[in-house]
């Protein structure tokens, strides 16, 4: 690729990358009363979106081969079972992500 | 405009929510770098695309569009479908952006995974100014996002202490998010089908495939739940 091409190619993906960011400001502006529906699922994406995001965070897990996804489901639940219990957001990510360290380097 | 102290307070209020981020990503921009840089692109490369998209996972795959045929128009469509998602997030932050003046802006510009569930969850003291808390979550996050990329493009080969496993920092802070959004809802219904619908796409199509199939099912199927959602969840929720 020539640097004019490598140019262009990066333009493109800012442009997908801000359409995907910017098209529901421009269709719904602030300015005008936003659709019933559409006031809807912004009240009721956010919990799915967040679900989504977990599932898309573990999306290469191999959950028939090499570790079964065991390292992944016991730092989650290790997450889960510090937040309830302690209920600290740093304690939970620095200990889930630690025994998941201690898990992916050591164990399997 | 606000004074000094009070702009002072948003970035001190703000600053504690980013620190997971801080550490999921220098060590993903570090990542980022090094990619970058054993892929044969000069360390400009790696600030200049950490800044410009500020989308994690489509830097990588961007790099690869880098050494394929040019291909202008396949960029854009791989471009729009890995970050379809964001399109929930704008959706979700409409009214949370709201009077936010030309920050709003940089808002959109950098709402990123992470800058989106901290903002959508966050709960900022009524002292704090909400559009300046957002604005340097979002700040502090594109920050740690090109200080990772720059520095693993500098002196990623360098690096000797193993941090494999690191990147789980990313699914912990998610996870303890969404057990944040799920104790202030009184229907779990949309958090429910979020995670089994998306588990089941995952399943069903490959991790390569799934989100478009499952962004249109959790639509359809919300879509569907209107009424009876409406009523149980009423106003109070999300709020």
């Amino acid at each position: 690729m020539t640097l004019f091409e490598q140019i262009v190619t990066i333009g493109m993906v800012v442009a997908g990358t801000m359409m995907t960011r910017f098209i529901p400001f421009m269709l719904f502006p602030s300015g005008r009363p936003t659709p019933s529906y559409v006031q809807y699922l912004g009240k009721v994406l956010p919990s799915a979106a967040l679900g989504l995001l977990i599932v898309y965070s573990v999306k290469d897990i191999q959950f028939f081969s090499g570790s079964y996804g065991v390292p992944e489901i016991v730092s989650i639940g290790a997450v889960i079972f510090l937040h309830l219990w302690r209920k600290s957001m740093l304690l939970s990510i620095a200990g889930g992500t630690m025994i998941y360290m201690v898990l992916v380097q050591w164990v399997f | 405009m606000l004074n000094k102290n009070e702009l002072q307070l948003a970035f001190r209020t703000a600053f504690p929510a980013t620190v997971p981020i801080l550490a999921g990503f220098l060590f993903l921009g570090l990542a980022y770098g090094i990619y970058m840089n054993v892929s044969g692109f000069g360390v400009w490369y790696a600030v200049l695309m950490s800044l410009l998209i500020f989308a994690g996972s489509m830097e990588f795959v961007a790099v690869n569009l880098l050494l394929a045929p040019f291909n202008p128009l396949g960029a854009l469509l791989i471009a729009l479908m890995v970050n379809a998602r964001h399109l929930f997030y704008g959706i979700s932050m409409l009214e949370k952006y709201r009077g936010t003046g030309l920050k709003k802006i940089y808002l959109i510009f950098g709402l990123c995974d992470e800058s989106f569930s901290i903002n959508y969850t966050a709960r900022i003291p009524p002292n704090v100014d909400k559009g300046w808390y957002m604005f340097f979550v979002t700040l502090l996050n594109h920050s740690y996002w090109v200080l990772g990329a720059s520095l693993g493009g500098l002196f990623g080969s360098l690096v000797q202490f193993n941090m494999e496993g690191l990147e789980f920092v990313m699914t912990a802070l998610f996870v303890v998010i969404f057990i944040e959004q799920w104790k202030k809802e009184t229907a779990h219904h949309s958090a429910l089908l979020g995670l089994g619908i998306s588990f089941l796409c995952l399943f069903l199509f490959g991790s390569g495939q799934f989100m478009i199939p499952a962004m249109i099912i959790i639509l359809g199927v919300l879509t569907l739940m209107r009424k009876p959602l409406q009523k149980k969840t009423g106003e109070a929720v999300c709020r």
